[in-house]
Parts: structure tokens; C-alpha cells; sequence
């Protein structure tokens, strides 16, 4: 009984973690339909850019908050740079596109920081906290909340501000979000400023319990994006659901079967997903008209 | 007065002139009609005019401003808009959301007092819902509103479009093919509503088929043939205009014309 509370609090941490990445899928996919496989290095560059801040001296809040607003200022790049150029290109190479983007971001950090692993100290100690008779880190408490502090915020951005329905208009139907006059660009840039904080967000609060490096942006895409396609692609309480229930079942294989096997769990799942239900948990599906 | 002006507007598709050299003028209240046979460049003309796509040539000009290359939203906020032939909609919205999206440059808050929910924000909302409403029950759409417009028919999808893009309360309107896919009674339905809104005062622009409707409520008509304006004038004019006649029902050499048309189409078809 012990065992499976401690199993349930640690899959919540990292579900919420997945969760976050997969929030950040969502939004850019709502956008543009394009699935962005740079999420993860988003988390990444949250994650390195506050520990190289911190380390120069500055206060760890003001080290996060220039780790999530240097992040966002990537991700507008990123659709500058790279997606807006292609656009009118096929959705499959806009999305090969994001993987060549994940790959410079990664270069990138690898020789302006180092290959090494990092962490700057929890927002709030590293006493255990007992519940149930299970131990908590107060830093898994912040990743939790902060997962759904995200996730409410986010619901209330897009079900009841002007400029959030824009977005949702846009994910809708482009061209006709242009003939009322939505600034579709703008949608755009917003989109994927947003997604790349969000990440950001993801890697300074996970950084204290997991470590950061250049490189673990690629393992939390996929574990983000197997998440999202569990929820339903493009459905951002699928993206809440799907990330918490892998975290879940990553932390059941881990502690029931073999910790070698958690990692299996997110492809087990994608393959599972994609085999029975393509549209995922709460994903509606999809009939075009003719 | 002259609200929309269109001058020698001009696009090649690869080594194709889909549009070459065309003009005209409308004013406001005024129901300007585009006619020719398939492929003559009516829906590229329309695509230029709303920024869709990039004019090789020419100049368009909304109330004396240059705007050609404009973009669609810019263009939906100085006060042009337009329907599609197959049609634009937000297919997962109800019906009056589609409606409440076309009022939203009117609807600008302070997103602060949005997420807050203000009394201001919640007023500005009803009043929005209602105006929507009228708009849909001037189209016999009101009993549909809370019904998601994927699931409605074409032919009051294609209303729907229209009273969309009226919400934005627009000084020029394109209209691509309003009537396609109606039969005689929504047509004449639809035919007695543009008369309706050109009424008002809004310049039309139209794109159609159906030559009787054309002919009984459009104020000028411009005609197209393979790119070109062959004619434009009056409706009982271009109706006895020889070369107007032609284009339509073919000359000696009809069997070239044809030729070329398919040519014509097939590019259109594959830029678009």
C-alpha cells in the first residue's frame, strides 16, 4: 500500500511534467496542425538558461523568469526562421522541419553551455514531505501545481478572451479566420511564444528533481508527445489527462515490472493509441467534408 | 463615388496568363457582376482583389487607398470581405458562433476585464448574440443557431457565410457563387437579399452563374474570357454584345476555345 502511494505521487510529478510538454504540443498543433518535436528542447533551454543564470549570481525567480521569456523569444524565432518561410509547405515537412530545428537548438546549448548535468537548488528545501505514509518532494508539489495552474490559465485564455478565440478560430479554419479579420501571423507568433514558455516553465520547475543537460529535450518530446496522442492530439484537457496518466504508468512499470522497462511505456502506449483509438481519449473525430 | 477600383489587374501561373490587364469600378450600392465561362479567371480575379493571392500586375484601390497586396485580415478591417464558392466556415462552431466570430473586430475589450468577466464584457457579449441572431434570422438560419454548422446543408451554409461576413458591416462585399448548389426558391431568396444589402449602401461584387439572376439584379457586369475583359457595361448591353455571345456559345473554332479552357482550369484547379 505504501509502495503504490509512492508510485501514484512520483507518476503525478512526472505526468504533470509530460503534461506541460504535451499542453505545449497542443497549443502549436491547434495553430497550425503542425506537431512542433522542438517542445522538448524548450524545456531543455528553460532548464540550462536558469542554472547558467543563477550561476552568475542572480536570484533564482529572476533566473527563471529570463530562462522563460529568453525561451519564448526562441520559439518566436523558430516560427520566423524556419515554419513561416515553409508555410503553404505540406504539414508532414513543416514537422521534419521542427525535428532539423530540435537538432540546432540542441547543437546550439551543447557549445554555448556544456554537456554537463545541472541543477540549481528546490524552490522550497529537500525534506521529504510524509503523506500517507509516502514521501513527497516539496519541488514535485510545485511541479504539480504548477501543471495545473497552467492548464486553468490556459482555459481561461482560450474560452474567454477575444484574443484566445482568435487562436481557436485559426485552428479552425485559417482562411476564414483572415476574411474576419484575424491576424492569423500574429496567431501564430502568439502560438508558439506561448508554447515555448510553457516548456520553459516545465524545465525550471522539474530541473531540482530530474537534472538538466543539453540533451534531454529529445526523451521529453516523445514522452510529450505519446501524452498528447493518448489525450487526443489538440485537446488540451487530453494533453492534462494523457501526460498524468503516463507519468502513471510509467512509475507502475518501473516499480511493478522492471525501471528498465519504464522508458518502453511511452512507445507501448503511442503503438496502443495509434493501433485502437487514433484520436485518442478525448480527441474528436475527424470527418472532412466533400 | 467610386469605392473600389480595380486597375489592370494581372497574374501568370507559370507560363499561364490567368488573369491579364483587367479593370472596372464599383461604387457604393452598387451590384457589379463578374461573368464568364469556366476557367475565365472570375474566382482568380476575386482571389487578387481580397489578397489571397499576390497580383503580378495592377492596382487595387478601396476608397482611394492603394491596398493591393494587402492582406485578407488587414483588408476584413478597412472594411472588405468576401465569401468563398466553397465556402469558408468554422465547421466546429454552432452555427451563431460562426456569426459572433464575424462581430469580433467590433467586440475589442480589454482582455484584462475579459478574463475577469467584468459586467461591461458580459453586456457587450449578449448584445453581440443578439445582434448575431438578426443577422440569422434575416436568412431563416435562427431556428439552426446552436446547431453545429458542419452538420447544416450547402445551400444554408452558404447563407451563413453571407451573414458572416455582414457582421463585420463591411463597405464592399465579394460574393463568390452565392447562389451555386441552391435550387430556384433559395436562390431567389438569396438574389432579393444581395438587392437588399446593395440597398444599404454596400458595394457588391459578384461572381455567378446563373445568368438570369445575374441579369436582373446586377447594376454593371464585367465579362471575362481567358483572362481578358471582353466586355463590360450595362446587363441588356453585355447581352447583346456579339463577342459576349461568342465566348458563350462558341464560335467556327469553338473545338481551340474549348482546348484552351481545360487548359485554363486545370491550371487554376492546381494553384488553388
Amino acid at each position: 500500500m505504501d509502495a503504490l502511494m509512492q508510485f501514484l505521487l512520483s507518476g503525478m510529478t512526472v505526468g504533470a511534467v509530460y503534461a506541460l510538454v504535451a499542453l505545449g504540443f497542443t497549443i502549436i498543433y491547434n495553430a497550425s496542425d503542425v506537431v512542433n518535436f522542438a517542445q522538448g528542447e524548450f524545456v531543455m533551454l528553460g532548464g540550462m538558461i536558469t542554472v547558467f543564470a543563477h550561476a552568475a549570481g542572480l536570484p533564482l525567480p529572476l533566473a527563471a523568469l529570463i530562462a522563460i521569456v529568453l525561451t519564448a523569444l526562441v520559439g518566436v524565432a523558430l516560427n520566423k526562421l524556419a515554419i513561416e518561410p515553409a508555410r503553404g509547405a505540406p504539414v508532414v515537412s513543416l514537422i521534419i522541419i521542427t525535428i532539423g530545428a530540435s537538432i540546432v537548438i540542441r547543437g546550439a546549448a551543447q557549445l554555448i553551455f556544456d554537456k554537463q548535468l545541472h541543477r540549481f537548488p528546490s524552490f522550497s528545501g529537500d525534506e521529504p514531505i510524509r503523506l500517507l505514509g509516502a514521501a513527497i518532494l516539496p519541488q514535485s508539489l510545485w511541479v504539480v501545481g504548477g501543471a495545473f495552474f497552467i492548464f486553468i490559465g490556459l482555459w481561461v485564455f482560450f474560452t474567454k478572451t477575444l484574443t484566445g478565440k482568435a487562436v481557436l478560430a485559426t485552428a479552425n479554419n485559417r482562411l476564414a479566420a483572415q476574411l474576419v479579420g484575424i491576424n492569423t501571423g500574429w496567431v501564430m507568433t502568439l502560438s508558439f511564444s506561448l508554447s515555448a514558455a510553457i516548456g520553459a516553465l516545465a524545465g525550471v520547475l522539474v530541473t531540482p528533481i530530474t537534472l538538466v543537460a543539453y540533451d534531454v529535450g529529445v526523451g521529453l518530446a516523445l514522452k510529450g508527445f505519446a501524452a498528447a496522442m493518448l489525450g487526443g492530439m489538440g485537446n488540451p484537457k487530453g494533453a492534462l489527462v494523457g501526460g498524468i496518466l503516463l507519468g502513471l504508468l510509467e512509475a507502475m512499470t518501473a516499480g511493478y515490472l522492471s525501471s528498465q522497462y519504464k522508458d518502453a511505456v511511452a512507445f507501448i502506449v503511442i503503438l496502443a493509441v495509434l493501433f485502437a483509438m487514433p484520436q485518442g481519449i478525448f480527441g474528436a473525430k475527424r470527418t472532412e467534408r466533400v | 463615388m467610386t469605392l473600389l477600383q480595380v486597375e489592370g489587374l494581372g497574374i501568370s501561373f507559370g507560363g499561364l496568363r490567368a488573369v491579364n490587364d483587367v479593370g472596372f469600378s464599383a461604387s457604393a450600392g452598387e451590384i457589379v457582376s463578374v461573368i464568364g465561362p469556366n476557367g475565365a479567371g472570375k474566382t482568380t480575379l476575386f482571389n487578387m482583389i481580397s489578397g489571397v493571392y499576390l497580383p503580378d500586375r495592377g492596382r487595387v484601390m478601396l476608397d482611394g487607398q492603394d491596398v493591393t497586396r494587402f492582406e485578407p485580415h488587414l483588408l476584413a478591417r478597412m472594411g472588405m470581405t468576401r465569401t468563398f464558392q466553397n465556402l469558408q466556415i468554422f465547421q466546429d462552431m454552432t452555427v451563431l458562433e460562426n456569426v459572433i466570430v464575424g462581430f469580433h473586430l467590433a467586440e475589442r475589450g480589454h482582455l484584462l476585464a475579459d478574463l475577469l468577466a467584468l459586467p461591461g464584457t458580459k453586456r457587450r457579449s449578449a448584445e453581440v448574440r443578439e445582434k448575431a441572431m438578426a443577422l440569422l434570422t434575416r436568412v431563416r438560419l435562427d431556428k439552426a443557431a446552436e446547431q453545429v454548422a458542419g452538420n447544416l446543408s450547402y445551400g444554408a451554409l452558404k447563407r451563413l457565410e453571407i451573414v458572416r461576413a455582414l457582421a463585420m458591416s463591411p463597405r464592399v462585399l465579394l460574393l463568390d457563387e452565392p447562389a451555386a448548389g441552391c435550387n430556384a426558391v433559395e436562390t431567389e431568396e438569396i438574389d432579393a437579399f444581395i438587392a437588399e444589402l446593395a440597398a444599404t449602401g454596400i458595394g457588391i461584387l459578384l461572381v455567378e452563374h446563373d445568368m438570369k439572376m445575374v441579369m436582373r439584379i446586377s447594376n454593371h457586369i464585367v465579362v471575362l474570357d481567358h483572362g481578358e475583359k471582353i466586355a463590360e457595361g450595362k446587363p441588356d448591353e453585355v447581352s447583346r454584345n456579339p463577342e459576349v455571345i461568342s465566348a458563350y456559345l462558341g464560335t467556327v473554332d469553338a473545338e481551340q476555345d474549348e482546348q484552351d479552357e481545360e487548359d485554363e482550369k486545370e491550371a487554376t484547379h492546381a494553384v488553388g
